[in-house]
């Protein structure tokens, strides 16, 4: 982070072209057999890419469908089918992954100044059994589908429905695998593989909020593995453990259930909260203010994400008191989101703001994340809980997190480090145009669902009453905004690999030890393992960090 | 860093590129097993929550399954689980005490041989036995007529059974094969009293899956006392 880190860790300007992690070897088996942390991260990034694409199809699908009252395109049956898997494929092979094993894989041990993950060959294992998990998801998709939705509550999903729910939950436990063995290496890896200097308050607040969300990967994942594990069993030979019929209990599928996967929002959102971190801080060139209280609170919420599953059982049967303290439980969990914004809102008070693309994507994410997160406390409210369940309200809510915030700061992320992983810099114009058509998309999209949830309209449904249809019609017009948004920045991002114009070290002018090395980083991320001697974020009282273009 | 810290200038074996020192590296190891249990308590935990549910909301038919188990096999694998984690220790003892590598096979086959015992006397003696009694879930269980209105639960209880005890055979199945290759391992001399990292760290992954059974046997076999 100092300037000495900088000049050593830099190769003489005048030198041949640079050998860095892209050009060191070549061929399809040098990544295929590659134990960089770096070429994972990519790896990471083309698969779940793809997957994005294919849920991304079924949710266009689905929206064509709610043109019409009637359906406008398929039937019922395969609009369950879409949902299920746009639901299923979005969650569990792009969300719960995406910034994690793409930028985290990336930056964790550039940020912490490593050479590599404590254990890079189970890394590559990981992505292995990550796609094997995908193949199998795409499989079933291809022959037929499911149709349980993403959450595959019994007895539908045991004893009912006959689509091939065995091979989708086996999908998803595979791919579950992965999730844990990524998550023992970053936590490892953070405790053990930190450069000297690098104290626990020195490290960027992307490493804490990617070391919280380690933990629920850890201790959350196995739950929901088991529980498809019991779901198949119960499905193949069916001996009751969630029949009632023979002394079984489906709402103790809902528990386990959600026992992990509503930690798993958390491990969708809090990746992203270290991305916004990092974004807030590069582009208004302040320190976080507070950092200790932005790091804490991804750890409070981490632990308190464990503690609120019960919320989505109000209305099945779940006992009063229960209800209650989930409801108590999950207007904790507010507290160290809103803790968060605060700090941020307050790093740009007096800030020298600049508007590149990613900033763009930041400030968008701020505004949105504000109205998913206000929005739930709704839902955790047990009197208009009652009213707003399973509707429309809901899917709005948790689009709003998922896709106006935790894929904000993903497409903000990749923005910002993309001349770092690429060495290329991307079109500025451009990426702000595709920030302010996903920003207005988005909206447009998911802002007419709450009101239609609000009025009554049912989530699932292919189809509605007539009066539901000039909010659904604007839905869809938004989801095509949406879709105009994101396929601008992949036809530039990949045009800018060829032809973007060479990034330099640090374009930005950012702080940050990855800032320090060349563009793209070398195999082992830095010449020499750098000695940090500042904290995070030293705009403030450090010289203006040189912006270096070559 | 102190000045004892082994580099890699010292050119040990085992040492992986990505670390400082071998130290770091043994920390790292024994770090990422002891996430890696957790994760495995959870796992199992899925199913001790489901088995404690049913138990309470059916203690009859979970006494009258418990009495289709035969204490004796269990208990005798009980001393047999409880013998190799002794071995095991041994084992490791012998490596970090610099140790030639023959007493420190000496110490791992025994282990395996004891991790075999118990897989055998599970399968042959305990699993067949219930298939040929029809008291296996999914394979013709018989509803007997002693067990009358409790019947399905104490199939459901049978399944918990399988699944645990099933589940904790995967994982000694598992465990062997992880004792195979530590023997390789130090035929080839690979470990030292300085590097003996993977002995420890798979020995910490035998007295977790030792442990599980020491909450499954009490669970399973001795409820109808």
């Amino acid at each position: 982070m100092s300037t000495t880190a900088t000049v050593e860790n830099l190769p003489n300007a005048s030198a041949e072209p640079q050998v860095n992690y892209l050009n060191a070897r070549y061929g399809v088996k040098s990544w295929l057999l590659t134990v960089d942390h770096k070429r994972i991260g990519l790896l990471y990034l083309c698969t779940i890419t793809v997957m994005f694409v294919v849920g991304g199809i079924a949710a266009t699908m689905m929206r064509i469908n709610l043109l019409e009252p009637q359906g406008a395109l398929v039937e019922p049956e395969t609009y369950n089918k879409l949902f299920s898997t746009h639901g299923l494929v979005m969650v569990f092979f792009f969300l719960v992954p995406s910034i994690p094993v793409t930028l985290g894989n990336f930056l964790i041990p550039m940020m912490i100044g490593a050479r590599d993950v404590a254990f890079p060959r189970l890394n590559l294992l990981s992505w292995y059994i990550f796609a094997t998990g995908c193949l199998i998801m795409l499989y079933v998709v291809c022959t037929g589908g499911v149709d349980t939705g993403w959450t595959f509550y019994t007895p539908f999903s045991t004893t009912y429905s006959t689509t091939d729910v065995v091979l989708a939950a086996l999908s998803i436990f595979v791919a579950g695998f992965s999730s844990i063995l990524t998550g023992v290496n970053f936590i490892v890896t953070i405790h053990k593989m930190r450069a000297p200097g690098m104290t626990w308050f020195r490290l960027p607040l992307f490493i804490w909020s990617m070391y919280a969300s380690a933990i629920i990967f850890v201790l959350g994942t196995p739950v929901i593995a088991i529980t498809l594990l019991l779901l198949g069993v119960e499905r193949l030979l069916h001996v009751g453990i969630f029949d009632p019929a023979l002394g079984g209990d489906p709402l103790l599928f809902q528990h386990l259930f959600w026992f992990y996967s509503h930690p798993a929002v958390y491990i969708m959102i809090l990746p992203s909260m270290g991305v916004i971190s990092e974004l807030i801080a590069a582009f208004s060139r302040k320190r976080i203010f507070g950092y200790s209280f932005v790091a804490f609170s991804s750890l409070a919420i981490a632990i308190i994400s464990f503690l609120v599953w019960g919320h989505h059982m109000f209305v099945s049967g779940e006992s009063i008191y229960a209800g209650l303290v989930f409801s108590v439980l999950s207007f904790l969990v507010a507290i160290p989101s809103a803790v968060k914004v605060f700090n941020w809102t307050a790093t740009l008070y007096k800030g020298s703001i600049s508007y590149e693309a990613p900033m763009l994507y930041a400030l968008g994410f701020l505004g949105l994340f504000t109205i998913g997160g206000l929005t739930g406390l709704y839902l955790a409210s047990l009197s208009t809980d009652v009213h707003l369940s399973g509707t429309y309200f809901v899917v709005a809510h948790f689009h709003y997190i998922m896709v106006g915030a935790a894929v904000m700061a993903f497409m903000g992320g990749i923005h910002f480090w993309w001349p770092k992983i690429t060495g290329h810099l991307y079109p500025d114009l451009w990426a702000r145009i595709a920030a302010a058509i996903i920003f207005i998309g988005f909206n447009l999209t998911f802002f007419p669902q709450f009101v239609l949830g609000y009025l009554g309209m049912p989530r699932r449904y292919a189809m509605y009453p007539a009066e539901f249809q000039a909010l659904n019609v604007l839905s869809t017009a938004g989801a095509s905004v949406l879709a105009v948004g994101y396929i601008i920045p992949f036809i530039y991002l990949i045009w800018s690999l060829k032809y973007g114009p060479v990034a330099g070290p640090n374009p930005f002018g950012a702080k940050g030890l990855e800032w320090t090395t060349q563009s793209p980083p070398p195999t082992e991320n830095y010449l020499k393992i750098p000695i940090v001697t500042e904290e995070a974020y030293n705009y403030e009282t450090a010289p203006e960090p040189e912006v270096v273009r070559v | 860093m102190s000045d004892a810290a082994i580099t890699h200038g010292d050119n040990p074996t085992g040492f992986a590129h990505q670390f400082e020192e071998l130290d770091q590296q043994h920390d790292a190891g024994r770090l990422g097993m002891w996430l890696f249990l957790a994760t495995e308590i959870l796992f199992f935990g899925g199913l001790f929550t489901g088995y404690t549910v049913y138990r309470s909301l059916h203690p009859q038919a979970f006494l009258l399954g418990s009495h289709i188990l035969e204490v004796k096999y269990g208990a005798i694998n009980t001393a047999v689980l409880i013998c190799s984690s002794f071995t095991m220790a041994m084992a490791i003892r012998s490596a970090q005490t610099g140790k030639r590598k023959g007493a420190i096979i000496g110490w791992l086959i025994p282990t395996m041989l004891l991790g075999a015992t118990f897989l055998f006397l599970k399968f042959r003696f305990e699993w067949y036995h219930d298939y040929l009694e029809h008291t296996m879930p999914g394979f013709g269980f018989y509803y007997r007529p002693e067990w009358g209105a409790h019947a399905p639960q104490v199939q459901m209880f049978m399944c918990f059974y399988f699944f645990m005890t099933g589940l904790h055979a995967l994982h000694m199945i598992v465990g062997i094969g992880i004792l195979l290759v530590l023997t390789w391992m130090t035929s080839r001399g690979r470990f030292t009293s300085q590097y003996f990292a993977p002995l420890e760290i798979s020995g910490l992954y035998w007295h977790f899956v030792d442990i599980i059974w020491i909450f499954l046997f009490p669970l399973l076999y001795l409820i109808r006392f």
